[in-house]
């Protein structure tokens, strides 16, 4: 089924008789495995509204996060999350969609410095899973009026809702940007480092460690800052001078390479093994990554966000390090999600971290209401 | 502003819950003599008044959640309270309900500065969560104009902003954990030092529910390196339209000031008159700010006044020197006491779409004439956050009705327009009936689903947000038997 209109969409949702399994692009196949009839949604196409001065875009959930990019380029804006490009990671191919952006709540380096996807969303629209069309939030920047439901389906993967338009917050692109880098850092000496440079008043946009795993060489440590040129050319050299004395300075193209391939998490990308994407607070990055090599689970890592978002890539056999892992994350006080994933794996251990009982019933209690039939990617988040 | 009578079975239990819960709070925190309860009648919206049958003063989430759990048993509303700065009525109690104020609760617990987190009891007020953190170089980003009063509690029950949100975001961008206990004393924990929900994003939809869904007791708040510093410009127009497009199009250029605020002439004059800020006489106003090294100041304030020079200023003014930054912003800053000492004043909140600015400001003026009330305007242009001051005689018999009802007026042209009702105040009782306007049964309806499921019985702050006639059958749910 692919539905070309919302009022499609919903009839669909009203006429099913069994489960669904929602797609957009089909590009971030996430989660437990979800036996249903497919109900796409590139459809849903087209950018409804833009306005540079306002900072706002409107799009329907289908359209193509390229034909989003190249319109906010074409006026010097960009999505400043800066959404990952899961492609290769995945294995899959496709065109990515606004909607499975926002569904899956991706967001890229700078989400440390601008904030997530979810901070940048402004209102939704969706079809709930009894078919009822409803919307939240709105196209203005500030919007206290109500309960915010769009951080709500923010992330909730299709399982509240199919979102058919979403409205969200756009910023400038900057005028330069600069990475200063350092090889050979162990993971506590990088994230002491990251953290440095973070608690610095020269407003880091990027911070992240390579291990020699992930980079096939040498560990890389790397930091960005973007801006006006001459600020971001005083910035530089204010760390450099301070709290990354002795870093490399790299700008323009070979600059952005290096985020892209954080964002994508490209060191992965083709390589055997499950991916785990674990978010603890920075400080304990490396002491995850420590414990995971004292008890043997054998990894390669990319911590981005200060630190605290670790990618671990791992032998997929067997429970694909979910025992361990949950193990520590759980100690350290963090979540897990097992991104990439044999269906047999994804179908043997839990995808998203386990809720405590509390949450477990708050979860639930908003399924039942959302989705009463339960046809909304049934079993999908666990 | 109408709220639900009081129920004669709730009243009939005052006695016995006031010593169901001296047994679980220090003597001192449960709170019954009714010149005391006086103190909880209203908060900053203090037109409407009305005592609580109780109120209670815990000190830790344990209290918190005995407190919830004897209200519930005893079917009797619970109205959370912080500082009681809402400007909405969000902590208006009614005749039948429990004040629960979280002002004893308001510890730093734990300040990590490598991870940039603050970890506090939500009765801790706003700057004071600066203040704990400044001298290690740190700052709390939001902030309300009430920051001084205001405690995280409301902040997070309102979802808050200020003017430096337009760079650092509101309430919710900047809220990365809570403690919270639902009405039935259920304590549960969302969030932490880490970034980001597993699982759905509760924590998003908790920050904005105007203390509906659970009392949040601590909060883990991201904290910020202050910047190395920051200058104020004052600039100043001869019509709405031309400071607008300025604004615009300081916006399409890239530059993001930490402050973009506007005021209009009938504001600019109150200002002066009270604050003697030295203010151009202009029809439009801009205040804008910048932050960083000194010379990146002056290259974003350069880049600044190369737009607002294409738009034929009448006065662009550079602060020079702090005394100077600090004369900008006075009038500002004064700009509400500045109308209060003119009469009583009403306080909008709705924000628009940037582009609309002009056309919307002319339409206020318009309707002001049909009223027949004045009205000034100040507020955050870069996000469109509005908040035209109504004023009126308090003690003229129907005044306060006529301004309320220019009020509905103008937040209803903010919808028309493409905007909403409340950017940062909150809903409230304020705004409550005037949520048709905004929302189709379907869109209150998924909305009240999710009160459903975190209190099911109704029993927080039943009366807020929603519109009584929409919330009714939900309210209605028979006081529980002993």
């Amino acid at each position: 089924m692919r539905a070309e209109t919302e009022a499609e969409l919903a009839e669909m949702i009203v006429g099913a008789e069994g489960p669904l399994r929602i797609c957009g692009g089909g590009t971030r196949d996430v989660g437990r495995p979800v036996d249903g009839a497919v109900l796409q949604t590139g459809g849903l196409s087209g950018i409804s509204l833009y306005e540079p001065g306002a900072l706002t875009m409107v799009a329907e959930a289908g359209t193509p996060l390229a034909e989003i990019e190249a319109a906010l380029a074409a006026e010097g804006q960009r999505l400043a999350f800066e959404p990952g490009d899961w492609r290769g990671l995945l294995g899959r191919a496709g065109e990515s969609t606004i909607g499975g952006v926002v569904a899956t709540n991706v967001s890229g380096p700078r989400r440390i410095q601008a904030g997530a996807c979810r901070d940048f969303m402004l209102g939704v629209r969706f079809v709930d899973g009894a078919g009822q069309v409803v919307k939240n939030g709105g196209r203005v920047m500030k919007n206290v009026t109500g309960y915010d439901l769009v951080k709500l389906m923010c992330g909730a993967r299709g399982t509240l809702g199919v979102l058919s338009q979403v409205s969200f917050k756009v910023l400038a692109m900057p005028e330069a940007e600069m990475t200063l880098t350092c090889e050979g850092q162990d993971a506590k000496a990088a994230v002491t480092t990251l953290c440095a440079a973070l608690k610095t008043p020269f407003d880091v946009t990027g911070a992240a460690y390579l291990d020699a795993g992930a980079t096939g060489g040498v560990a890389r440590t790397q930091v960005r800052i973007e801006g006006l040129e001459a600020s971001v050319r005083y910035r530089a050299g204010r760390l450099r001078d301070g709290v990354l004395a002795g870093f490399e300075l790299v700008e323009g193209a070979a600059s952005g390479d290096l985020w892209r391939e954080v964002r994508d998490v490209t060191p992965f990308a083709g390589r055997e093994g499950a991916v785990w994407r674990v978010s603890v607070k920075p400080t304990d990055g490396p002491v995850l990554t420590d414990a995971l090599a004292t008890l043997g689970l054998d990894h390669a890592a990319v911590h981005d966000w200060g630190g605290g978002l670790v990618w671990l890539l791992v032998d997929g056999s067997g429970d694909g390090g979910a025992d361990v892992i949950r193990q520590q994350t759980a100690a350290l006080g963090g979540h897990a999600t097992l991104i990439r994933g044999s269906e047999r794996l994804r179908a043997d251990v839990p995808v998203f971290e386990p809720e405590n009982a509390v949450l477990a019933r708050m979860t639930a209690g908003l399924k039942a209401k959302f989705d009463p039939r339960g046809i909304l990617n049934p079993g999908l988040m666990g | 502003m109408e709220m639900p009578p009081p129920s004669p079975a709730r009243l009939a239990r005052k006695a016995e819950l006031a010593t169901a819960l001296r047994r679980v709070l220090p003597d001192d925190a449960v709170i019954d003599a009714p010149a005391e309860l006086r103190a909880y009648e209203c908060d900053a919206l203090a037109a409407y008044r009305c005592p609580p049958m109780l109120a209670v003063l815990p000190a830790t989430t344990d209290e918190v959640a005995d407190v919830l759990r004897l209200c519930h048993a005893a079917g009797v509303p619970v109205v959370p309270r912080g500082a009681g700065t809402s400007l909405a009525g969000g902590a208006l109690p009614t005749a039948d309900s429990v004040i629960l104020g979280v002002a004893r609760m308001n510890a730093v617990l734990e300040a990590d500065y490598d991870n940039r987190v603050i970890r506090v009891q939500t009765g801790r007020t706003n700057l004071s969560v600066t203040g704990a953190v400044e001298e290690e170089g740190f700052f709390y980003a939001p902030d309300p104009s009430s920051q001084l009063a205001c405690a995280i509690a409301g902040n997070i029950a309102m979802n808050s902003g200020g003017a430096h949100c337009l760079k650092y975001g509101v309430t919710t961008n900047n809220l990365l954990g809570v403690t919270m206990v639902l009405m039935d004393g259920t304590i549960c924990e969302i969030g932490g030092a880490h970034l980001d929900a597993p699982g759905l994003d509760l924590l998003g939809v908790i920050c904005g529910s105007e203390g509906q869904l659970g009392v949040v007791t601590e909060a883990t708040l991201r904290i910020l390196p202050k910047p190395e510093g920051a200058r104020p410009m004052l600039m100043a127009f001869d019509s709405n339209e031309v400071a607008g497009a300025c604004v615009s199009d300081i916006i399409k250029a890239g530059i993001l000031p930490v402050a973009i605020e506007f005021m209009d002439r009938p504001c600019i004059r109150a200002c002066e008159d009270f604050a003697k800020a030295g203010y151009p006489d202009c029809e439009a106003l801009l205040i804008v700010e910048v932050e960083g090294s000194e010379a990146e100041i002056e290259d974003q304030l350069a880049r600044i006044t190369g737009i607002a020079r294409r738009h034929d200023p009448l006065e662009l003014r550079e602060a020079q020197d702090a005394d100077e930054a600090g004369r900008i912003w006075l009038g500002r800053k004064s700009a509400f006491g500045a109308m209060g000492q003119i009469n009583d004043y009403m306080c909008l909140d709705g924000t628009i779409p940037v582009n609309e600015l002009p056309h919307v400001l002319k339409r206020i003026s318009a309707l002001g004439e049909e009223y027949g009330l004045g009205v000034a305007n100040v507020f955050h242009a870069g996000d469109g956050n509005m908040h035209p001051l109504i004023l009126y005689d308090a003690n003229k018999p129907g005044d306060l009705e006529k301004c309320e009802a220019y009020g509905a007026d103008i937040l209803k042209l903010c919808v028309e327009v493409g905007g909403c009702l409340t950017g940062e105040h909150g809903v409230g009782i304020e705004k409550r009936d005037l949520m048709w306007h905004q929302y189709a049964a379907a869109d209150m309806e998924a909305q009240m689903a999710v009160k459903d499921v975190f209190d099911p019985a109704w029993l927080l702050n039943p009366a807020k947000v929603f519109p009584l006639d929409a919330s009714e059958g939900r309210r209605a749910v028979p006081v529980a038997a002993e």
